[in-house]
């Protein structure tokens, strides 16, 4: 595919690799907020050729990781319901709770669809119109403009059997409260390239002004990360700290305004609980009161019982970026792609699941 | 979390069904044929005579040959796919599973399970294409059973083909006969058959039509074993993809695999839509390909015999065994760096095969 083979040109790595290594000072650090990124970054080996001008620490972007326990039990005992449907992104069937998977429920008799499309679920209560079909809104700013549609074409078509389990959370707000928090120190953050392409680069402006923090928004292919980076590296080399896009093919500084508008009509934003941080103020997405019939959580009563912390697991500190994965006691051991104890060892995105495939030689 | 029920993932052909087969099934059932988890078994027989496909003569195999014998069956979802359907599958799923073992395949039995309600034109399509299928690859059936079961019991057709082959005397094809400095070849683009499934199940779009790549490999094994002595592994990556196979191959017979990113032939529709989709084509089912794993000598030979064939005109080295990182398999990036290929875990796809 020529489109995808220009952004993995060996030569133009190269050159920018060395650009990087050409910088003298200390050694760097950087977080990528995505866990795009961090797949990225480790199945192209980019932790190699940067080290040790540059090494990279993994953020909060991975929204199945940061789905809390208690609300992830939530979405079991709902797959529980009698006659419900609960549809999800295929990543969020392997995730652990307190006691039980989506998988495991559906292997114990629940009704549990994997979606490729907010709009397929939507499909599904078309087709089942005497059955509650339930979406699981596990995400952040990408997914919720898709999430809105749904609810918007629900309403526009009369299907009155469509909920959403909403659980959406936004980015730049818990970009701030981990920087706020200090717990770790770096000179600069990868910025998410999908999220940004529809809240724009303006959305991050908060981190240079008010924190002093360089910001450059990337793409996926390892082309794009390496500008990033070297871009990041300049802004340290000149003392700058400024939001830039190394991703133009794709984000714009206002982003998506039709996505935005979507998201703006149905959802307000309010307090989330993320794995690892706990409540972050202004975190999250909720249905406004005017869709609130849509609303699994107001519609559905369920009583999940008491959430339980996988013992041992450093989710919550590897999704701060104050470990690494193979610093957690159970990495490799106990916690296994095939035999997770946390969030991040099961999501294609996780930091856990990435080392543990690309990571160790 | 304690896993006490059967998942879907255990059917994957990743890592829990390696786990399941054993932990349950070998526990019970082991002994040392089936403890080798070749694609078929191969055991010894001795003044063996066999009447060949199509004709009513005995035929004496006067060397000492081995018995070759697999079974397999088939779940996909749709039953009709671009490029074929689950009656062609079963049977090239099958035939190519002995003809990994280096045998050639000779007689087959199909078993159908039934849902109440199938259409009858849908199953004679499919009865149709297995004759078809079976034709190519010189097999026949001889034996059968069909099942009807309640509706719901069942997802419109399952299919089980048991077959067996003959391997000559000379043939000694293992997945842990990989040794440091064998290369390995593919016979072709991977990824073909699950992001074809994928594509009819879920209605992608795609720009360029894409076919399940399902075939009978018979005969291009024939030719390249013709070709060349020094062939030490074979196996069609299936569920699991290449990644998987790899894998097995690596753990099997002890050794470390490097392959480069960059010489694994792989469709650009197939790499698009796994990039959309955040697959790893590597992981992806194929059904008309294999991994041939063969004397770094003989290696260009074989390469060649496959070019020349119809299922292996893209066949390509892509890489060799070595002697580090035993058990892994390690991929070296366009960019020059290098990492781990790891088996599929959890399900990719629910039944592509």
């Amino acid at each position: 595919m020529k489109h995808l083979d220009e952004y993995r040109d060996s030569g133009l790595a190269k050159g920018l690799v060395g650009s990087i290594h050409r910088y003298r000072g200390r050694p760097l650090r950087f977080m990528e907020f995505c866990g795009g990124h961090t797949v990225a970054i480790l199945k192209y080996g980019i932790r190699q050729l940067i080290s040790p001008t540059v090494e990279m620490l993994s953020g909060p972007g991975c929204p199945v990781c940061v789905t809390a326990n208690a609300d992830l039990d939530k979405a079991i005992a709902l797959a529980h319901l009698p006659n419900v449907i609960l549809t999800t992104f295929g990543d969020m069937m392997k995730v652990p709770g307190s006691r039980s998977s989506l998988q495991q429920a559906r292997a114990e008799g629940a009704d549990v669809r994997i979606m490729y499309s907010t709009l397929d679920a939507l499909q599904v209560a078309r087709n089942n119109p005497e059955r509650p079909v339930i979406f699981l809104g596990v995400g952040f700013e990408t997914t919720a403009p898709t999430i809105a549609a749904s609810i918007l074409q629900a309403e526009a078509q009369g299907i009155d059997n469509y909920f959403v389990f909403v659980l959406h959370k936004l980015t730049p707000p818990v970009m701030v409260a981990l920087l706020a928090l200090g717990e770790v120190k770096f000179d600069g953050i990868v910025g998410p390239g999908h999220v940004s392409t529809i809240i724009g680069s303006r959305a991050w402006e908060s981190l240079p002004r008010d924190h002093h923090m360089p910001c450059v928004i990337s793409g996926f292919e390892p082309l794009d990360i390496l500008q990033c980076i070297a871009m990041l590296v300049a802004q340290v080399e000149r003392r700058e700290a400024r939001v830039e896009i190394a991703y133009r093919r794709s984000v714009r500084p206002e982003g998506n305004r039709t996505a935005l508008a979507l998201m703006e009509r149905v959802f307000e934003s309010c307090d989330a609980n993320w794995r690892g941080m706990g409540v972050v103020p202004n975190s999250g997405l909720k249905l406004r009161p005017a869709y609130g019939r849509f609303d699994a959580e107001r519609v559905f009563a369920v009583e999940p019982g008491p959430t339980e912390e996988p013992k041992g697991c450093a989710c919550g500190e590897i999704l701060r970026g104050i470990e690494i994965p193979p610093e957690c006691p159970l990495f490799g051991k106990a916690c296994t792609p095939a035999h997770p104890v946390g969030p991040c060892m099961v999501s294609a995105e996780g930091a856990c699941a990435a080392h543990y495939r690309y990571g160790k030689l | 979390m304690t896993q006490d029920r059967i998942l879907l993932a255990h059917g994957s052909g990743g890592q829990l069904s390696h786990e399941l087969v054993e932990r349950l099934f070998l526990k019970y059932f082991d002994n040392p044929i089936l403890a080798r988890l070749d694609d078929a078994a191969v055991v010894g027989v001795s003044g063996f005579w066999f009447q060949v496909p199509g004709s009513s003569s005995l035929k004496p195999e006067t060397s000492n040959p081995k018995l070759a014998f697999t079974t397999d069956s088939y779940v996909v979802n749709p039953i009709f796919f671009p490029g074929g359907d689950i009656g062609k599958l079963a049977i090239c799923g099958t035939v190519n599973d002995l003809a990994m073992s280096g045998a050639r395949p000779l007689y087959l039995s199909a078993a159908f399970i039934i849902e109440e309600g199938l259409s009858l034109d849908d199953l004679e399509r499919i009865v149709v294409s297995m004759r078809q299928a079976a034709d190519e690859a010189g097999v026949e059936i001889i034996t059968g059973d069909t099942k009807v079961v309640s509706k719901g019991s069942a997802d419109g057709l399952f299919i089980n083909t048991t077959g067996v082959g003959i391997v000559p005397e000379r043939i000694e094809i293992s997945g842990s006969n990989a040794r440091p400095g064998d290369k390995v070849i593919v016979s072709g683009t991977i990824g073909d058959h699950g992001v074809a499934i994928m594509g009819q199940r879920e209605g992608l779009e795609f720009s360029a039509p894409l076919r399940s790549d399902c075939a009978p490999l018979n005969r291009l094994v024939a030719a390249m074993l013709e070709a060349s002595k020094q062939i030490h592994c074979l196996r069609d990556p299936t569920r699991g993809g290449l990644a998987t196979t790899l894998s097995e191959l690596a753990a099997q017979s002890g050794v470390g695999i490097l392959i480069y990113e960059d010489r694994i032939p792989i469709h650009d529709a197939v790499r698009g839509a796994c990039e959309m989709l955040g697959l790893d084509p590597l992981h992806v089912a194929n059904e008309g390909k294999l991994v041939a794993v063969v004397d770094e000598a003989d290696a260009e030979k074989v390469l060649a015999c496959m070019r020349g064939h119809l299922y292996g005109t893209e066949a390509a080295i892509i890489g060799e065994v070595r002697v580090e990182h035993p058990g892994r398999v390690v991929m070296r990036t366009p960019l020059g760096t290098s990492r781990l290929v790891d088996m599929l875990v959890g399900d990719l796809l629910p039944r592509i095969c």
